[in-house]
Order: structure tokens, then sequence, then C-alpha cells
């Protein structure tokens, strides 16, 4: 990995794609992001390829090498929304009804009968909080707890905060309320919040070692 | 006067909608009185910039990388 980013560091773009252990290595991450965002293996490869074929035919037109890797996910990002949009992926949330009540609960339980903040619960102060951005065990906590939330609760928050939906185009497009969809983002938001809070930002002393 | 399940539930809202007058106010006069929900409000700012920098691929090449190769 490290390698990798060093050559792509030095390397024009075209030069850089043309490498077949940047290459791999960029798929990779790639497909990853993009099952996550279409959880349909074939989409996902399909939205990379075309990515791909997209990056290779501009790389002469790319100046800003170091930036490869963001360049590459900017096109990919617009070929899932393109997918999305297209409704090629048939997206349906019906069974948003089970996730529910346990997330009502989750949000019920950071407060008192009064709706203020329980003492555990009270929200505290991150420390730093952009030094976490370049570490990368900070972005498998993330993931993690990206993975925790309900499915249908992470799609919509992906779509709004990942791949920049508006809300009113999630909620046409998922059929969903627009208070439906305000209700989801609360959910998703509190729910990382906390727990990136309870794992990272305040989880001991001992995260940077 | 908000609770602070309600004001929370604004500093979502406001980062998908423009909140009215009476919202913003409501919602500043319940942060003035409240840390937690003034650390909840700005880590939301700070959640969507790391959600932002994850989505942009820079989130496994971070700096560790770099420091460490």
């Amino acid at each position: 990995m490290a390698r990798a980013q060093t050559r792509t560091d030095t390397q024009s773009p075209a030069d850089a794609l043309s490498d077949p252990a940047v290459l791999t290595e960029l798929r990779r991450d790639m497909l990853r992001f993009a099952q996550m965002q279409l959880r349909d293996a074939a989409l996902a490869e399909d939205a990379v390829q075309e990515a791909i074929e997209a990056a290779l035919i501009n790389a002469a037109r790319h100046e800003g090498r170091a930036a490869l890797k963001t360049w590459i996910f900017s096109i990919l990002r617009n070929k899932i929304i393109d997918i999305l949009r297209r409704g090629a992926r048939t997206v349906s949330l019906s069974s948003i009804g089970d996730d529910d009540s346990t997330e009502d609960e989750k949000i019920d339980a950071l407060f008192r009968e009064n709706g203020h903040w329980t003492k555990q619960s009270r929200p505290t102060q991150w420390t730093a909080p952009d030094d976490a951005l370049g570490n990368k065990q900070f972005w498998a906590v993330f993931e993690a707890c990206l993975d925790r939330l309900p499915e249908n609760i992470a799609r919509v928050f992906m779509m709004r905060e990942m791949l920049g939906f508006e809300t009113s185009e999630i909620c046409t497009q998922l059929e969903i309320t627009t208070n439906n969809c305000h209700v989801i983002l609360y959910r998703a938001r509190a729910g990382l919040r906390s727990c990136l809070e309870g794992n990272w930002f305040q989880a001991g002393d001992c995260r940077t070692c | 006067m908000l609770t602070c399940k309600e004001a929370t539930r604004l500093s979502s809202e406001a980062l998908d909608r423009e909140l009215n007058l009476r919202e913003r106010l409501s919602l500043r006069m319940h942060i003035l009185m409240c840390t937690g929900c003034t650390n909840f409000e700005e880590q939301m700012r700070h959640l969507r910039k790391i959600t932002r920098r994850y989505a942009s691929g820079e989130a496994s090449s971070g700096d560790d990388d770099r420091d460490h190769r």
C-alpha cells in the first residue's frame, strides 16, 4: 500500500494507471466503496470499470498528480449516482419499519424522560478531530460504526453524505416522506456520533499508540 | 424551550434544510445553555467532514502510510 502510494505521487496519472500494482490496489478500494453504495456486485463492478475507463481517457488532461485517487473517486461517485438515478438498482425501503423501533429505542435511551441528556450519554468535546482523518485505524473504526447501522438507515445516510444527493431527491427515489427522511438521517448521525465517540474520540489514552 | 432531544434533531436537520427563524433562534438559545448539545452540533459538522473525506477515497491512504513507509 505505502509503496503504491509513493509511486502514484511521482508518476503521471496515465503511468500510474498502467502500473498493475497501483491499479490493483485502486480497483480494490473502488470496488469496496461501490459495493457499499450499490449493494450489488455486478453493478459495482460496472461502475468501477466505467470509472477507470473514463479516467484512462482523461488521464492526459488531469494535472493534480498526487490527487489521483481523489480524482478517480470523484468519477466513481458520479458513475454510482448515475446508476442509482437510472434506477438500475431497484431500491426499496419496505423493511424500514423493522429498523424503526430499535433505532428509536437507541435514541430514546440517550435522553431522560424530560428529553435532556442522561449523564452517560451527554456528548463530550472531541479532542483534535482533524487528526483522526490521517489515521488508518480511525477509518477502520469509522467503517465498523457505519456497518453497525441498520442497512436502510446507512443507505439513506450514504446517499446524502457520501454521494451528495439532496434530501428531496432521496425522498422521491426511495418513496419516503420528507419527515421520514429527516428522521432516518438523524438516527444515522446520532448513531455514528455515539459510536465514534465511544470507540475513538474517548476510547482511552492509548488510541494513538 | 427545546429539550436536548429536540435540539439534536434540529442540529441534524440543519444539515439537510434551512431552518426557519423560529427554529434557528430556539436552537441557538438552547445551545447557549447546554454543553452537551453544543458538542453534538459541532460533532455533526465533524461527522459530515469525516464522511466526505471517506467518500473521496482518502480513507485508506491516510498520512499514516506516508509516515511509516
